[in-house]
C-alpha cells in the first residue's frame, strides 16, 4: 500500500513516447495500474483507445506483454489467456483486461458477464470515459444524459448511464471497485489490493476526455476531481460483499461538504446543451445516490 | 494398443483430440456439434484428460478462448456446427491472421433462415476465404485421423485448420472406427511450439495497429506491414498443400491408412465422365459410380478432401483425360453456382483442357440424396456432353419449384 507517492513503485511500465492525447486520464491512470500489478502480468485489449497509446507496429509504449483483441473479446481473450496459463501451469502471472466504456457496457457485455460467472481469474478494468472516444466521441450507454456527442449532435443523451457498476455487484464477484486517475493514490492502492485477491476483480474508472468532453487538457485532474467532489462519480470498493467509502469520497462522507453536480457540468462544453430541468435530474438522482452509499458504508 | 471401437463421427472426433492431448477446450452447445463437447467435457471432469475447459457463453468467445490459449503456448481445440461457425466469423480471420494453429471441427449444418438442423455444407464453404485450411471428410475413421493429421499440419505450418463432416450422417452414425494408440499418435504429433508466446519474460504487443506501408523499428530494421503479414498468410496456405500431403504419407506409412492427402479417386482408370464432390456425399457417388460400371458407362468419382488448400495441380492431373466433368455439391454461391464448381472450372482454365463441366446443387438442409438419383444425374448429364451444346446453368438436384 502506497500513504504516500513515495511508497509508489518506481518503475516505470508506460514508457515515454506514447500516443495518447494531451491531457489522457487513461494515461495517467494506466501508468498507475501498471506499477500497482508490475512486471508478472499480460494485457490483453480490444481496439480502444488504449490501442493507441500502446502504439502502432513496430514499436510499442508499454513494457509488458499485450494480446489485442477484437472488439467484443476482452473478458473471453482474457478467460483464454488464463486458461492457457493453467494449463500451462503458469500460476504466477496476472492477467489484466482493459477495455472502454463501449468495450465493456456494450459490445463486450456478453463476454464480460460470462467470464464473471465462471469466475475466471483476471481483473477488468473498464476505463469508462463515456463515449467511443477511440471513433471520435459517438454515443455510448456509458454516456450521460445530456451529452453532446457525434450521434447526439443536435438534441444531446436523453438517457441516463447504464449502471455498469451494479451489473457487475450482482455477479458477486470478490472485488469491484471504482477510481479515478485524479487521485493516484487511491488507485494505486485499489489495484495492489485486486492484485492479490483470486477471481475475477471488477474496477471501472472515470477517464475524463478533454476532446472528448470539451475542456482544456490542462484542466483534466481537475474535472476528475469535480466528478467525485460533486458525487457524479463516487470513489468505493466491495470485497467479499462489504462495501467501503474510500479516499475523498470517504472523506466527503464524513465532513459533508460535497459540491453541487453544476460545478462539474460548467467545466464540460458537451454538457453546453444541458436543460435546467435536465440538470435538476442529475442533482437529484447523484443525490440519491450518494445517500445511497452513505447508508450502505455506514452498514 | 490399437483396438476397433464402434462409434459416431462426434465419438471420433473427441477421441482424436484427446489423443493429441488437446490442453485447452472451450466450446458452446449447438446440433449436432454438441456430444463432442459433452464428451470431452466428461474427460475432463473426470481426469481423463488433463486440460482446461472453458464453458464459454457463446461461439465467439469460444473460437476467442482458443487463440489466446493458444498465444500463451497451450494446444487448443474447439468445434461447431452452422449458426456457431458464423457467429465466430469474425474470430476465423483473426485466428489465422494470428497465424495460430487451433483446430476446430465443424460439423456440417445448414443455415437459416429458416432454421434447419440437417446437414449440408453451406456454413463451413462460407468461410472459404478466412485464411483457415479446410479438409473434408468421408467417413468417422477419416474423422479420427484427419483430427490427428490437423493438429500436425496446423503445428507445421502455423494456420488454423478445420476438420469438416456433415451433420448426422455422419456425426450421430456408428461405424467402427480404429482408434490408434496413445504411443503412436505421440510418435506422430510432437508437443506444440509457438512460434511466439505471450510471456512477461519477453514483452511482445502481439497484433496492434498496422500501417499500410513497412515502418522501421526502434532499432532501424524495415518490419512488415499488413500486406507482408497477409502475404506470409497467403503463401503458408499454398505451402500447406505440401504439408498436407506429406502428413497423410507419414500418417499412412505409420498407422496403415491412406486418406489421400488433398484428394483421392475411385475407379477413375480409363473414366469418360468424372464426377467430383466432398465429403460423405462421395460415399453415395460411389455407390453411383458402381452401379454407372455395370451399365457400361465409364464413369469415376474424384474426393476433394482439402477445399483450402486447393487442389488446382492435382484436379488437372486427375480430370487431364475426362470427356465431361460433374460436381455435386451441398452449397451454393448465391447469384452464381457452387462453390467447389467454381473452383474447379478455375484450376483448368488456361490449360486447354475443354472438358465440359456440369454442376448440381445437392442435399441442401439436410435433403436424401440416393445413389439412384445421381445415376440419373449422371445419365441425363451424358447426352449433354456428347452433343456438346450450351450447358445448362447450375441443376438443383431433386428440388420442386418447378
Amino acid at each position: 500500500m502506497a500513504e504516500n507517492i513515495f511508497k509508489v513503485n518506481e518503475t516505470e511500465y508506460l514508457l515515454k513516447g506514447n500516443r495518447s492525447c494531451i491531457g489522457c486520464g487513461l494515461a495517467l491512470a494506466y501508468r498507475y495500474i501498471l506499477k500497482a500489478l508490475r512486471e508478472n502480468t499480460i494485457v490483453t485489449l480490444p481496439a480502444c483507445c488504449l490501442t493507441v497509446v500502446h502504439g502502432l507496429y513496430p514499436n510499442t509504449a508499454v513494457n509488458l506483454p499485450c494480446l489485442n483483441c477484437t472488439f467484443p473479446t476482452t473478458a473471453a481473450s482474457a478467460s483464454g489467456i488464463a486458461a492457457g496459463l493453467a494449463a500451462l501451469n503458469r500460476t504466477d502471472i496476472t492477467v489484466l483486461a482493459m477495455a472502454g466504456d463501449g468495450g465493456t457496457f456494450d459490445i463486450g457485455i456478453q463476454a464480460l458477464t460470462g467470464a464473471a460467472e465462471r469466475g475466471t481469474d483476471f481483473i477488468y478494468v473498464c476505463y469508462d470515459n463515456e463515449a467511443y472516444m477511440n471513433t471520435g466521441t459517438q454515443r455510448s450507454s456509458a454516456t450521460p444524459l445530456g451529452a453532446l456527442t457525434t450521434t447526439t449532435p443536435v438534441i444531446a443523451k436523453t438517457q441516463g448511464k447504464k449502471d455498469m457498476l451494479k451489473i457487475m455487484e450482482a455477479h458477486d464477484i470478490p472485488y469491484l471497485a471504482t477510481a479515478s486517475p485524479s487521485y493516484p493514490l487511491d488507485l494505486y492502492d485499489k489495484f495492489v489490493k485486486a492484485k492479490r485477491i483470486k477471481g475475477t476483480r471488477y474496477l471501472q474508472l472515470n477517464i475524463p476526455c478533454p476532446p472528448g468532453w470539451f475542456f482544456p487538457p490542462k484542466d483534466m485532474v481537475k474535472v476528475g476531481r469535480l466528478a467525485v467532489e460533486t458525487g457524479m462519480f463516487v470513489l468505493y470498493e466491495i470485497e467479499d460483499g462489504k462495501f467501503r467509502l474510500t479516499g475523498r469520497s470517504k472523506t466527503i462522507a464524513e465532513k459533508g461538504r460535497r459540491l453541487p453536480v453544476i460545478h462539474y457540468i460548467e467545466q464540460q462544453g458537451r454538457f453546453k446543451k444541458m436543460s435546467a430541468d435536465q440538470l435538476a435530474l442529475i442533482q437529484s438522482a447523484v443525490d440519491d445516490n450518494w445517500n445511497g452509499y452513505v447508508k450502505r458504508s455506514q452498514g | 494398443m490399437e483396438e476397433v471401437q464402434i462409434m459416431t463421427g462426434n465419438q471420433a472426433a473427441a477421441t482424436a483430440a484427446k489423443l493429441c492431448r488437446v490442453q485447452v477446450v472451450a466450446a458452446y452447445p449447438i446440433t449436432p456439434q454438441t456430444p463432442i463437447m459433452e464428451t470431452v467435457s466428461q474427460w475432463i471432469e473426470s481426469g481423463q484428460l488433463p486440460a482446461e475447459y472453458v464453458r464459454v457463453e457463446s461461439e465467439y468467445s469460444a473460437m476467442t478462448v482458443c487463440v489466446s490459449a493458444s498465444s500463451v503456448g497451450a494446444r487448443a481445440f474447439t468445434a461447431t456446427s452452422s449458426h456457431g461457425l458464423l457467429y465466430m466469423n469474425e474470430q476465423l480471420h483473426w485466428a489465422a491472421g494470428s497465424r495460430l494453429p487451433v483446430v476446430m471441427c465443424c460439423v456440417n449444418r445448414a443455415v437459416g433462415a429458416p432454421w434447419s438442423i440437417f446437414n449440408d455444407q453451406q456454413d463451413s464453404v462460407a468461410q472459404r476465404d478466412t485464411g483457415w485450411l479446410q479438409i473434408y471428410c468421408r467417413n468417422n475413421q477419416e474423422i479420427m485421423d484427419s483430427v490427428i493429421q490437423a493438429f500436425r499440419i496446423a503445428e507445421e505450418v502455423y494456420v488454423p485448420v478445420m476438420v469438416c463432416y456433415d451433420g448426422f450422417i455422419l456425426s450421430h452414425t456408428t461405424m467402427p472406427v480404429t482408434v490408434p494408440s496413445q504411443e503412436a499418435v505421440d510418435g506422430f504429433l510432437p508437443p506444440y511450439r509457438p512460434h511466439t508466446i505471450l510471456d512477461p519474460a519477453n514483452p511482445k504487443n502481439i497484433n496492434p495497429v498496422i500501417f499500410p506501408a513497412r515502418k522501421l523499428n526502434k532499432d532501424g530494421v524495415l518490419c512488415n506491414a499488413y500486406m507482408e503479414f497477409r502475404h506470409l498468410l497467403y503463401k503458408a496456405t499454398i505451402e500447406a498443400k505440401q504439408t498436407i500431403t506429406r502428413a497423410n504419407e507419414e500418417f499412412a506409412a505409420k498407422f496403415g491408412r491412406d486418406h489421400g492427402g488433398l484428394l483421392w479417386s475411385y475407379k477413375t482408370e480409363r473414366a469418360d465422365y468424372l464426377l467430383v464432390s466432398m465429403g460423405s456425399l462421395t460415399s453415395e457417388l460411389s455407390a453411383a459410380v458402381d452401379t454407372l460400371r455395370d451399365q457400361g458407362i465409364a464413369a469415376g468419382l474424384v474426393g476433394v478432401r482439402a477445399f483450402r488448400p486447393f487442389p488446382d495441380a492435382e484436379l488437372r492431373e486427375a480430370l487431364r483425360e475426362a470427356k465431361g466433368i460433374i460436381v455435386f455439391e451441398k452449397d451454393v454461391s448465391y447469384g452464381y453456382e457452387g462453390a467447389l464448381c467454381s473452383d474447379l472450372k478455375a484450376a483448368l482454365y488456361g490449360t486447354g483442357k475443354e472438358a465440359p463441366v456440369i454442376n448440381f446443387v445437392a442435399g441442401l438442409g439436410g435433403r436424401d440424396v440416393r445413389a439412384r438419383e445421381l445415376v440419373e444425374a449422371v445419365s441425363e448429364s451424358i447426352p449433354l456432353f456428347e452433343s456438346k451444346t450450351s450447358f445448362p446453368a447450375t441443376r438443383w438436384l431433386n428440388c420442386h419449384t418447378g
